[in-house]
C-alpha cells in the first residue's frame, strides 16, 4: 500500500472533513487515487468537474505520484 | 504583483503597478461582491484560495497574456477570507501602449482567472450556505 497526503479545498473540504487526510492505496497514479477517493468519499461524484494537482500543477490521471509530492483536490474553481 | 490576501484591495495601487509611462491606455476590472444569488440575500462570502498553486497559475495567465498583447505593466489582486456585500474581491489593471490591447488582455485575463485559478466562493444566507458552482444545478438544495 501507498501512503498519500490530500489537501481539500473548497467542497471538497467539507466531504473529506478537514483540510488534510492521509490515504493508502494500492496503486501509484492519479487515476487510482481518484478512484480510491470516489469509493471512500462517493459523494466526489455529485460534483460538476474534480480536478486533482501534483505540486502545484494540474494532473492526468497517469501521472505516478511520489511519496513526497504535494496533492490537493480541486474542485470547480469559483474565484472572481 | 500577483496578491491572494485577506486585506481590503487597495485599487489604486493595483492601477499603479501596472501604469507605465510608455502607456496610453490602463484597463482595469473589479469584481464585487453581490448582495443576491438565485433570489436569496447574500450576507456574505467565503473565498478560500489553494494559495501557493493560485499565484502559479495567475503567472501562467500572466504569461500568456503577455505573449498575446503588448503588456507594459500589469497587476492582479485577490481577496480571501469573509467578503461582505459591496466589497471588492479582486482587481486586475494592464497598461499598454492603445486602448483595444488594454481593454482586450484585462478581459482575457479575468475570465482565465475564473477558470482556472485555485480560489473558492461559498455564499452564505440567512438560511444556509453554497459552495458556487460546486454541483450540477440539479443537485443544488432549494
Amino acid at each position: 500500500m501507498n501512503k498519500y497526503k490530500i489537501k481539500a479545498f473548497g467542497v471538497t473540504k467539507d466531504l473529506l472533513g478537514g483540510r488534510d487526510t492521509m490515504i493508502e492505496i494500492r496503486g501509484t497514479t492519479v487515476g487510482e487515487l481518484r478512484q480510491e477517493l470516489s469509493e471512500r468519499f462517493p459523494e466526489l461524484l455529485d460534483l460538476k468537474s474534480l480536478f486533482i494537482a501534483v505540486n502545484n500543477d494540474y494532473a492526468d490521471d497517469d501521472l505516478v505520484l511520489k511519496p513526497t509530492d504535494e496533492i490537493a483536490l480541486i474542485p470547480p474553481v469559483s474565484g472572481g | 504583483m500577483i496578491k491572494i490576501t485577506e486585506k481590503h484591495i487597495d485599487v489604486q495601487k493595483v492601477i499603479d503597478t501596472a501604469s507605465s509611462l510608455a502607456a496610453g491606455a490602463v484597463d482595469v476590472f473589479i469584481g464585487t461582491v453581490r448582495n443576491t444569488a438565485h433570489g436569496k440575500n447574500v450576507v456574505w462570502l467565503e473565498y478560500e484560495a489553494y494559495e501557493t498553486m493560485a499565484v502559479a497559475e495567475i503567472r501562467k495567465i500572466i504569461d500568456e497574456a503577455s505573449h498575446r498583447w503588448p503588456l507594459l505593466g500589469w497587476a492582479v489582486s485577490h481577496r480571501i477570507g469573509t467578503l461582505r456585500p459591496g466589497e471588492v474581491s479582486v482587481a486586475i489593471a494592464v497598461s499598454t501602449p492603445h486602448r483595444k490591447d488594454s481593454f482586450e488582455a484585462c478581459q482575457f485575463i479575468i475570465d482565465s482567472v475564473k477558470e482556472k485559478v485555485p480560489i473558492w466562493k461559498k455564499e452564505v444566507f440567512e438560511d444556509g450556505e453554497e459552495w458556487v458552482s460546486a454541483r450540477p444545478e440539479m443537485a443544488m438544495k432549494a
